[in-house]
Order: structure tokens, then C-alpha cells, then sequence
């Protein structure tokens, strides 16, 4: 008896080293800070939105990116909340400044920096990515190599910036390095009560993969300067008997 | 404000020299000699062999004859260029603006500068003064205009100082050599009986022009003050610079790094001491082969860490063409700036350290992909979606205003707007279905329309009509259609964004 609990606790010990050694951290709880996810947090290790890592969301329509870019700029905000600035890297940028204001951030602590080479956005974001005085750095890409995810990887380990990569128009999925790999779709907005006409942005977000964590597919929707979660009933419940590696 | 010049002329520069350097000499008769022909021509003379009567173009053998114990120096050709920027240099500390004047003198633009001294009489007393007291024996001029104090420098008898207005009167009894005329043209003018300026001063410029050329009527009026003439100032020195010659010429990558970097550090060093950072520098590099690169970096904050300049320059490494090898390396500081007060400016609420890590940052990016790809944008008063946001690059410039909240505007904009195939029912409403790129959108909510009008005092133009529309898979699109008011018009409609 005393054995298999020995043998469990050094199990459970084994299993929280392994998770900060693959960078997740627990953090103390006056250090934690709340994106308002709710139930999507808790996908992840430590429930907790892993800051410090890196983030690929998946789009293969414009209309899909501008949902991407909604739900970026909803984690920005909380992101920006001690201060910073954010580095908006890409080579085909569509993004419209003036909008991210509707998501709580100022537009004007964006530095854009938009490449003429498709080959430099990695570069950019690379050398972003090292300097620890920045909040997020998102990245518009279309290909990201395992090698290259990688390279990303390594850089924010030392900085602990964290990372969104937004690709576009991807044709086919590859392995990547990334932390968690979203998809974030539109959905039918609710009409507003007593009022016509299109409601708040509402999406569907999932989660393809995340390391150590729990894929799923969510609702959510922005209201208010915050995300928010439909009714429960309408809250697809993450399938917890499956793990991904 | 009238310009005034003063011109110095080094009557015996290059003996001068000779003796500052060879106190003995300083009593001989001395002479500077070349080669022409064979033979050995006198080319330059101190007073004391002018006053046994060696003159220019005389045979060394006969300069030795009429002046016994002459002292006989072979002279390099461009020696007195080299004598007269060094002069120049030190000629800083009285105008910043000096040129060069070959063969013998020098050029100081000293308008708003005598004061300094006390008056014009008093800073050309400090002139003659000072280069006296160096071992120069110098004749200035000063006067309103180049020419004219080029003359009196080298032809008046007195009367060094021409006030204000007074070159007519002052030129009137020089010879005509004063005018910087060619010889052959001054021979002319005395064989015409032309002893003085003053004999034909006042003849009409056709004449003048008809008979001795054009260039005779520009340095006469250019002496009088009728035609411009320009300074060319010697190149500023930069007050920060540092340079490297190197006893064997390099030429791989690893020595030009670890050379580069000793240089930058001393640079960085220098400035740090005096408490000022770098915020462009230009590094030369001198091949044997006599031909030289350039490399030229900037920064966004004033920084004097060597690591971070090195950096910038690394990045740029790809472009240094060695050659056979490179014998020297200067590095100047063509722009600096106090280094003291800390990035404060780049959005409060953030630790220094971090702002200048930011700036650092955008130094080596914008080395790579240039700096004009790098963009922040502020709120700008206009309606207008294109206008609404003002870009800059300027990474410490604070919003003038709020952004604004009330209107919703698309996260992805496309610029320009695209034309769609719509369809409404009703005008003044939003289309039930469009067409975009062979797909088909059947809208089934709309909010608008939101009527945006040209800002007639910038543009001329109509109105749009801006719908924000929900087709029924959920995507949100923002359309807008053209005027349809007038009699004829009939509206088309445009997809701009896309809503999250």
C-alpha cells in the first residue's frame, strides 16, 4: 500500500517536472492573469493560457483571418494590460489599426512592420521574439517549417514573449513545434435583445492541438471588452478521455 | 545681413613652414625649386632671398649666384594644398565656414563672427597675431565681397580693412593682377596702358566684355559685388571620430570583425565619457588598391553599446568587398545625441531597460528590411475608413487624440475596395445577396447603412453607403454601395473588410 502511493506521488512529481521542463511553469497566483477564456484555459496544463509560448492559429479564408485577428487582439488586451507594446510582423498585411480598438487595444502600441520579402517575416519575428520588452508578437506567415517552429521555440524560451503565428491560406498542415494550434471561425451572431441587425462577433474557436492539454471546440463571443461564453448548454464539453500528444 | 570675407594670404608659405620647422633657417635666404625640363626653376622664396632678388621662374644655378648661402629645397607637388587644410583646420576656431584657396591663401566667410573679438580691426589684428606668433607671415583682407578682399590681401597698401560698401573705392588703385585675372590677360591690360582697376572701372560691360572676355567682366563684378560668388566650405570635421590603420591589410571576415569591433569600442567609449550616444555613424574603409566603402547605420535611441552599434554594422558585413586587402578603417559619428535621458518617451507604464531593448530591436530590423517598412499609426480626425489612421514612423510620437469607439470598422480592410455583384431589393437598403469572387453570399442580417462622405476639402467625390452585412454561414463583411440620388446613377456596391 504504501508502496503504490510512493510510487504515485513520485509518478505525479515526475509528471509536473516533465511539464516544466517542456516550459510550462506554474505560476503563483498573484502572478496569474485571467484572459477570461473560462472553460478554454482549462485545456491547457496548469490551467492556464500559456503565455511564453507559441501560438499558430490556422485560416484558409479572409474571413476566418479577421476572426483570428479578433480573437488575437481580445488576448492582446490582457497581454498589453502591464504595459509593452506588441509587434505586428507580416508581408501582406490587411489588418485595419483602427479596428483593434473594438478588442481593448490601442492601436498606436502596435508597431507594424510589414516586409517586402516573404523570407524575412521569419527573421523579424525571430529577433521580436528574443527581446524580452515586448508583450506579444504576432506573425503573418504562410509557411512555418518544423525547423523554423523550432527556432521560434528556442527564442522565446530565453525571452518568454509570447508568440502568435496567423497562417494564411495554409494548403496543408504540417508538423510544428507550436504550443497550441487554433482555428477560430465566425459564427451567426445572436441579434442584440430588442435590437436588429448584426450582434456581437461570435466565433467558433478550436483547439487542434495543444501540448499536454486537452483539445476542443468552443463558443465564444465578444461583448464588452470581453470574451464570453454562450449559454452552457450550447458549450461543446472537451472530450477528456483523449489525449494528444 | 551684408556678407563679409576675409582673405589671408600666405606670402611665403611654403619657406615658412621650413623655418617653423628648421629654426636656423629662418635668417638665410631660402627657395623652394622644381624640376621643369631639366633644369631646376626657383618656385617659391622666403623675404630675405626676395630682397637679394631671386624671383619665380628663376634658375636655381642663378638664384645662387645673386644670393649667396641660399638655402635650396626641392618642393612636392601638392605640399601646399596639404599646408593650406591644415591651416584651414585651425582656422575653424574663428568661422566655420573656410576654404581652401589655392595656390597660397585662404578664405574665411566671418559674417556675424568679428564681434566676438571686439570688431573687425581687432579680429584681424588676432589673425595676423596668432599665425605670426605659428611663424606665418600673412597679409589678410577683409571686404563685402570674395574678390575684394582677395585684392586688398594681396595688392593693397593699405587700407587692409574695406568698410562696409567700399570695394568700388578700394579696387580703383590696385593693379589689375588684383582682379584674379590669368597672366596673359594682365599683360595685356599694362601693354594697353591699364596700370589701375580705376582706368577701366567704368567702362561699359560690353566693352569691357568685347574686348578681354567674359571671364575679365565676372571677376570684376564678382570683386564689386554685382555678380554672387560662393564659399565652398572644407569638409566639417566630425567632432567623433575614430580611425584604425592597420600594418598588413586584411581580408577575412574574422579580422574585420574583431578590428571593427576595437573601433567601435573606442568610439563608444569616447562618447560614453562625455555622456553622449551614437545615432548614425558612417564606417569608411580604405583598400590598398586606393579605392574605399562605406557602411552607414542608424539607430532609434542614442546608444553608445559597442555590441549593439557592432550589430548594426554585422549586418552589413555581406557588403564589405576586400579586395587585396584593407589598409585603414575611420569611423565617424555623424550624428550624436545626449544619452542621458533614458527612452522615457516610448509608452509610459514600461521599465527603461525594456524601451531601449525595443529601439534596439527596430535598429536591427530596420538595418535589414529598412527602416521604412517599420510603422506605428495614430488616430487622425477623418471620417474617411482610408484616412482614418495617420502613419508614422516615428516610434516616440503620442496619440493628439482618442481612437474612436463608437463605429464599428472591420479587422481586415482591403485597400482598395473590391467590386461585388449585389443585389437589393429595396434602394436604401442592404443587398440580399452578393457575389465576390465566384462565390455566392446569401446575406441574412445587415446593420447600416453608415453614410461616410468624401471630405470635400481634401478630395472631390461622392458619398458611400456603408452596410455591415451577415450571410448565413456567419461571416461579416463590410459593403458599401455608391450615390444612386441623381437622375442616370445607378449605385454599384464594393466589398471593404471584413469583420472578426
Amino acid at each position: 500500500m504504501t508502496m503504490s502511493a510512493t510510487k504515485q506521488e513520485l509518478i505525479d512529481k515526475l509528471r509536473r517536472d516533465l511539464l516544466g521542463w517542456e516550459g510550462f511553469r506554474p505560476l503563483p497566483p498573484e502572478e496569474r492573469q485571467s484572459f477570461g477564456l473560462g472553460p478554454i484555459e482549462n485545456a491547457f496544463p496548469n490551467q492556464m493560457f500559456p503565455t511564453g509560448a507559441l501560438h499558430e492559429f490556422i485560416s484558409t479564408r479572409p474571413e476566418f483571418t479577421a476572426a483570428i485577428g479578433g480573437f488575437i487582439a481580445g488576448i492582446m488586451q490582457t497581454l498589453l494590460e502591464k504595459g509593452g507594446v506588441c509587434v505586428w510582423v507580416s508581408y501582406t498585411r490587411r489588418i485595419y489599426p483602427p479596428a483593434l480598438k473594438r478588442f481593448g487595444v490601442d492601436p498606436d502600441r502596435i508597431i507594424f512592420i510589414d516586409v517586402v520579402r516573404e523570407k524575412d517575416v521569419l527573421w523579424v519575428t525571430e529577433e521580436a521574439l528574443k527581446c524580452s520588452g515586448i508583450a506579444a508578437v504576432i506573425c503573418e506567415t504562410r509557411l512555418l517549417s518544423l525547423l523554423e517552429s523550432r527556432r521560434l521555440q528556442l527564442a522565446i524560451e530565453q525571452s518568454q514573449v509570447t508568440g502568435f503565428i496567423l497562417r494564411k491560406d495554409v494548403r496543408q498542415l504540417n508538423n510544428t513545434a507550436c504550443t497550441a494550434r487554433w482555428t477560430v471561425k465566425p459564427l451567426r451572431s445572436k441579434p442584440r435583445p430588442g435590437m436588429p441587425g448584426v450582434g456581437h462577433p461570435r466565433w467558433q474557436v478550436e483547439l487542434l492541438k495543444v501540448r499536454n492539454g486537452q483539445p476542443g471546440s468552443w463558443t465564444l463571443e465578444w461583448k464588452n471588452n470581453a470574451f464570453l461564453h454562450p449559454q452552457k448548454d450550447q458549450v461543446q464539453q472537451p472530450d477528456i478521455n483523449r489525449r494528444y500528444a | 545681413m551684408p556678407k563679409r570675407f576675409v582673405s589671408i594670404w600666405f606670402r611665403y608659405l611654403l619657406t615658412d613652414r621650413e623655418a617653423i620647422r628648421l629654426k636656423s633657417l629662418r635668417e638665410l635666404p631660402v627657395a623652394f625649386t622644381e624640376q621643369d625640363h631639366g633644369r631646376m626653376l626657383v618656385m617659391a622664396m622666403n623675404g630675405h632671398a626676395e630682397n637679394c632678388g631671386v624671383k619665380p621662374g628663376m634658375a636655381a644655378a642663378d638664384a645662387r649666384v645673386i644670393a649667396p648661402g641660399i638655402q635650396l629645397f626641392e618642393c612636392k607637388a601638392g605640399r601646399n594644398i596639404k599646408l593650406l587644410t591644415g591651416l584651414a583646420e585651425w582656422c575653424l576656431r574663428y568661422t566655420p565656414l573656410v576654404m581652401v584657396d589655392p595656390p597660397d591663401g585662404l578664405l574665411l566667410d566671418v559674417t556675424g563672427c568679428t564681434h566676438l573679438k571686439g570688431g573687425e580691426t581687432e579680429f584681424l589684428k588676432d589673425i595676423v597675431n596668432r599665425l605670426r606668433a605659428l611663424g606665418y607671415t600673412i597679409r589678410p583682407g577683409m571686404a563685402d565681397t570674395i574678390g575684394c578682399a582677395w585684392a586688398v590681401a594681396r595688392c593693397a597698401e593699405s587700407g587692409l580693412l574695406v568698410p562696409p560698401g567700399g570695394q568700388r573705392n578700394a579696387l580703383m588703385p590696385l593693379p589689375p593682377a588684383a582682379l584674379r585675372l590669368g597672366v596673359e590677360l594682365v599683360i595685356k591690360l599694362r601693354e594697353l596702358g591699364f596700370y589701375q582697376v580705376g582706368s577701366f572701372i567704368h567702362l561699359p560691360k560690353s566693352v569691357l566684355k568685347r574686348r578681354f572676355g567674359g571671364n575679365m567682366v565676372l571677376r570684376l563684378y564678382q570683386a564689386l559685388g554685382q555678380e554672387a560668388e560662393f564659399l565652398l566650405p572644407l569638409k566639417e570635421p566630425v567632432p567623433y571620430s575614430e580611425r584604425v590603420s592597420l600594418l598588413e591589410p586584411i581580408r577575412t571576415r574574422e579580422v574585420i570583425e574583431t578590428t571593427v569591433y576595437a573601433l567601435i569600442d573606442q568610439l563608444c567609449k569616447r562618447l560614453y565619457a562625455e555622456g553622449l550616444g551614437l545615432r548614425s555613424a558612417i564606417l569608411t574603409y580604405l583598400r590598398i588598391d586606393g579605392k574605399s566603402g562605406q557602411l552607414t547605420i542608424g539607430t532609434n535611441h542614442p546608444s553608445q553599446r559597442t555590441d549593439h552599434i557592432f550589430k548594426l554594422f554585422a549586418l552589413q558585413f555581406d557588403q564589405v568587398a576586400p579586395g587585396l586587402g584593407i589598409e585603414a578603417f575611420i569611423l565617424d559619428a555623424a550624428k550624436t545625441e545626449p544619452a542621458s535621458d533614458k527612452q522615457n518617451l516610448l509608452w509610459n507604464g514600461k521599465p527603461t531597460a525594456d524601451s531601449e531593448e525595443i529601439a534596439e530591436l527596430l535598429d536591427n530590423v530596420g538595418a535589414r528590411v529598412g527602416k521604412d517598412h517599420i510603422h506605428r499609426y495614430l488616430p487622425q480626425e477623418h471620417h474617411w475608413p482610408e484616412r482614418a489612421a495617420g502613419n508614422t514612423t516615428d516610434l516616440t510620437q503620442t496619440p493628439e487624440s482618442a481612437w474612436p469607439e463608437d463605429r464599428i470598422r472591420p479587422v481586415q480592410l482591403l485597400e482598395p475596395p473590391e467590386p461585388i455583384e449585389a443585389m437589393a431589393l429595396t434602394p436604401d437598403y442592404a443587398p440580399r445577396q452578393f457575389v465576390y469572387r465566384h462565390e455566392r453570399h446569401i446575406i441574412v442580417t445587415a446593420d447600416g447603412p453608415e453614410r461616410i462622405s468624401h471630405e470635400w476639402w481634401l478630395e472631390d467625390g461622392g458619398y458611400r453607403d456603408y452596410y455591415v452585412a451577415e450571410d448565413e454561414e456567419g461571416m461579416r463583411y463590410w459593403l458599401f454601395g455608391t450615390p444612386n440620388d441623381l437622375p442616370g446613377q445607378t449605385r454599384r456596391w464594393f466589398i471593404h473588410g471584413y469583420f472578426p
